[in-house]
């Protein structure tokens, strides 16, 4: 990495956010097709994969996304990086909107700047291509290395970087392992020497010794560049090593948001408690983890009130009415009105 | 003495390289038993994913199985001919790919992919299928199946295809079940829910699964046995408690050390020095000599072989008799 974007995020000073969501929201159309709707009289069904989301992320700063499978962290990813628009709400990344048209100029430069590690390795590699090029890509897209040995030098460093080796560079992404694959989208995503990466289940495909030379990379990296991640893993363990604020998601809604180190020390939802109850156990104690109990909700026909009631301990006449909006809780907030009313 | 439903014997898969050959899986053994889930964990290109797709036949070519046997309930299938081995995929051994989409025709709904598979393997009408199909997607936690099974493989989530995955596999209630990485992208509770339906799958149809997974947590809680590899080999293998709580490798003790867990909170996360070595380039001894802190005289000589210490099995020159210095070259 050159040294170049220290200067850079130095400079840029002033307190505002590097990345502002603001009421963020997806309505997906998941109806069936129009000819079948018509003859079998369907009704069309959408699907609010996100809704009213807002959370900021700072310079140098890590926000994790957690949450069920299904409630919306990738969605909420590919809005932030411009890959889908919003249905509602903004995303603003150092003062650009990613959507607002008046902007277009501004955001191409800001291309560069932004990079996504996708959840899926597989997809998002070209078949056809050798693990060189996938990673020089970025490099000559944004001339970023002025001669051919400069931009191998550069790929072969990435490939080490990643732990694999430089002659891996010849290899087409089908011969490469699950973990293997997953770590040359990390290597493709740090070729454009960016300020901001969003990592959705980063290491998921790799084995816990691969992973944390991984974690403590994008850590040094995030050190030494002043790297802004916001990075979404189901895995708790490793959203407490690396996130300084998380995010609970459940059904598209932000329902706790804190500094990592309070909700693990003090969940506040009900939810984030049970999330925490269900990790399994790796001593080996004996103790059964809990499971979290009661059916996944449907999110083409979300519950009344507050979506988590109907597996909710706490709730009440209230939380199967009325939704709760997000408070002040200790350093975060909470949408919960057991916690709002001193409940619990 | 019951039958073994997987037996796999020395087996060794290669692939010619335009560097020439490369020995993927080098050597390996064990044995399935009716009801057991064996775990396999290991380094990022160690060869589970190889030795899965071996067991199944579906090595790509140049790729190929260069040696040993693989037996289902006894009888050979590494040289059925492609026909027979395709009767068997899907129907007695089901898989798990760890890329969802290699199992998902991004073409066609969910629902209908799943009831081709349902009555391509049973006598079910096309209604009964359908049934069949939303009663597999609710087992594999996918809330309100019946409005969503008409959707396509785009339109679910990272963790939701991965269920549907699944539930492809289960489809025909097989007698081997080989998983891939089957809980990856799924949170705690979802996970919870797999692994109460693949002991479940064992319990009541004395299934045999193979769970490659780099998850300890779910190894741990699901596996009966554990085998760990290394660069292409089974380096320890033994019941989960044995591997977990007192591993014996020195590659599977640092593995345990790199776990991040949620009770701590620590700056760095104690890692393996170095990177396994590259198939081509397999150093000479011990595969992991280059990286291991307890390595001393033979290890860069002579290759130590998998041993019994009771119920595990280690190879590693710490566990076992050091050849005589006369064999080892100064
Ligand atoms: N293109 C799409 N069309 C229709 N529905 C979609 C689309 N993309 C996502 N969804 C739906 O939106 C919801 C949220 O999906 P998303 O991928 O954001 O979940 P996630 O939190 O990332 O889950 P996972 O942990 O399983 O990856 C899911 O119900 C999913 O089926
Ligand atoms: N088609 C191929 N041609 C050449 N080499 C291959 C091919 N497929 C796999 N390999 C190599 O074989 C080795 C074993 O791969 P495998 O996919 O079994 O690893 P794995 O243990 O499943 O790793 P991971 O945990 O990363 O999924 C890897 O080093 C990989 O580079
Ligand atoms: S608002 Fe009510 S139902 Fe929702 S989490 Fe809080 S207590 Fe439970
Ligand atoms: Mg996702
Ligand atoms: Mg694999």
């Amino acid at each position: 990495m050159t040294e170049t974007l220290v200067g850079t995020a130095a400079a840029a000073g002033p307190a505002r956010p590097l990345v502002q969501v603001e009421n963020l929201g997806r309505v997906f159309d998941v109806s069936p097709p129009w000819l079948n709707r018509v003859i079998e009289r369907l009704p069309q069904r959408l699907l609010r994969a996100v809704a009213g989301v807002n959370f900021t992320i700072d310079r140098c700063e890590t926000f994790a996304l957690v949450g069920e499978s299904g409630s919306g962290k990738s969605t909420v990813a590919k809005m932030v990086v411009g890959l889908i628009p919003p249905t509602t709400g903004q995303v603003i990344i150092d003062g650009v909107s990613m959507t607002n048209p008046a902007h277009d100029g501004q955001r191409r430069a800001l291309r560069r700047r932004i990079q996504m590690v996708f959840q899926d390795p597989y997809a998002s590699l070209n078949p056809r291509w050798r693990a060189f090029d996938i990673i020089a890509e970025p490099i000559r897209a944004f001339s970023l290395a002025d001669s051919r040995q400069e931009i191998a030098a550069r790929v072969g460093e990435l490939l080490t970087l990643v732990g694999l080796d430089p002659a891996d560079g010849a290899k087409y992404p089908h011969e490469f392992s699950g973990g293997q694959r997953q770590r040359i989208a990390i290597a493709r995503a740090l070729a454009s020497e960016p300020e901001f990466i969003v990592c959705d289940e980063p290491t998921s495909a790799l084995d816990v010794s691969v992973q944390a030379q991984i974690l403590n990379l994008m850590r040094d990296l995030q050190d030494r560049l002043g790297l802004t991640y916001l990075f979404i893993s189901h895995n708790l363990a490793v959203v407490r090593h690396m996130a300084n604020r998380i995010g609970v998601m459940y059904l598209g809604r932000l329902v706790e948001v804190a500094p990592s180190r309070d909700l693990f020390r003090a969940p506040r939802h009900p939810y984030t408690r049970m999330l925490l109850d269900a990790v399994p156990d790796l001593e080996m104690t004996g103790r059964q983890r809990k499971a979290v109990e009661g059916e996944i909700p449907n999110p083409i026909d979300p519950p009344a009130g507050c979506a988590f009631h109907p597996r909710c301990p706490f709730a009440n006449d209230r939380c199967r009415a009325e939704r709760p909006e997000p408070v002040a809780a200790g350093a975060g907030e909470v949408a919960c009105h057991a916690v709002a009313e001193g409940r619990i | 003495m019951t039958e073994p439903v997987l037996s796999v014997r020395n087996l060794k898969v290669e692939f010619p390289t335009r560097r020439g050959r490369l020995t993927a899986i080098d050597d390996i053994s064990f044995d399935l038993m009716p009801g057991e889930v064996l775990g396999v964990v290991g380094e990022s290109g160690a060869g589970k994913s190889i030795t899965g797709t071996a067991i199944i036949g579906l090595i790509e070519p140049p790729g190929r199985i260069a040696g040993g046997e693989i037996l289902l309930k006894g009888r050979r299938i590494d040289n059925l001919p492609p026909d027979a081995m395709r009767k068997i995929r899907g129907k007695r051994i089901g898989m798990v790919f760890q890329d969802p989409l290699t199992s998902l025709n991004p073409l066609y709904r969910i629902g209908d992919q799943l009831i081709e598979t349902v009555q391509t393997h049973t006598d079910l009408s096309a209604a009964a299928a359908r049934n069949r199909a939303l009663a597999l997607l609710t087992e594999v936690g996918i809330p309100a199946p019946a409005s969503r099974i008409d959707n396509y493989p785009h339109q679910f989530s990272g963790g939701m295809r991965q269920r549907v995955v699944l539930a492809l596999a289960l489809a025909a209630e097989p007698e081997l079940v080989i998983a891939d990485e089957p809980t990856t992208a799924l949170d705690v509770s979802v996970q919870a829910q797999i692994i109460a339906l693949i002991k479940r799958l064992c319990r009541q149809h004395g299934a045999a699964v193979m769970l490659i997974t780099h998850d300890m947590g779910v190894i741990a809680e699901t596996a009966d046995r554990v085998a760990v590899m290394y660069a292409g080999r089974i380096v320890e293998i033994g019941p989960v408690r044995d591997v977990v709580k007192q591993p014996h490798h020195p590659y599977t003790k640092g593995l345990m050390g790199s776990i991040p867990t949620i009770a701590t909170e620590s700056d760095r996360l104690l890692q393996i020095p170095g990177s396994m070595p590259r198939l081509t380039a397999i150093p000479k001894g011990c595969a992991f000599h280059p990286r291991c802190p307890a390595r001393f005289a033979p290890c860069d000589q002579v290759r130590p072989e998998l041993a019994g210490r009771d119920r595990s099995q280690v190879a590693c020159w710490l566990y076992h008799d050091v050849p005589a210095p006369a064999e080892l070259q100064p």
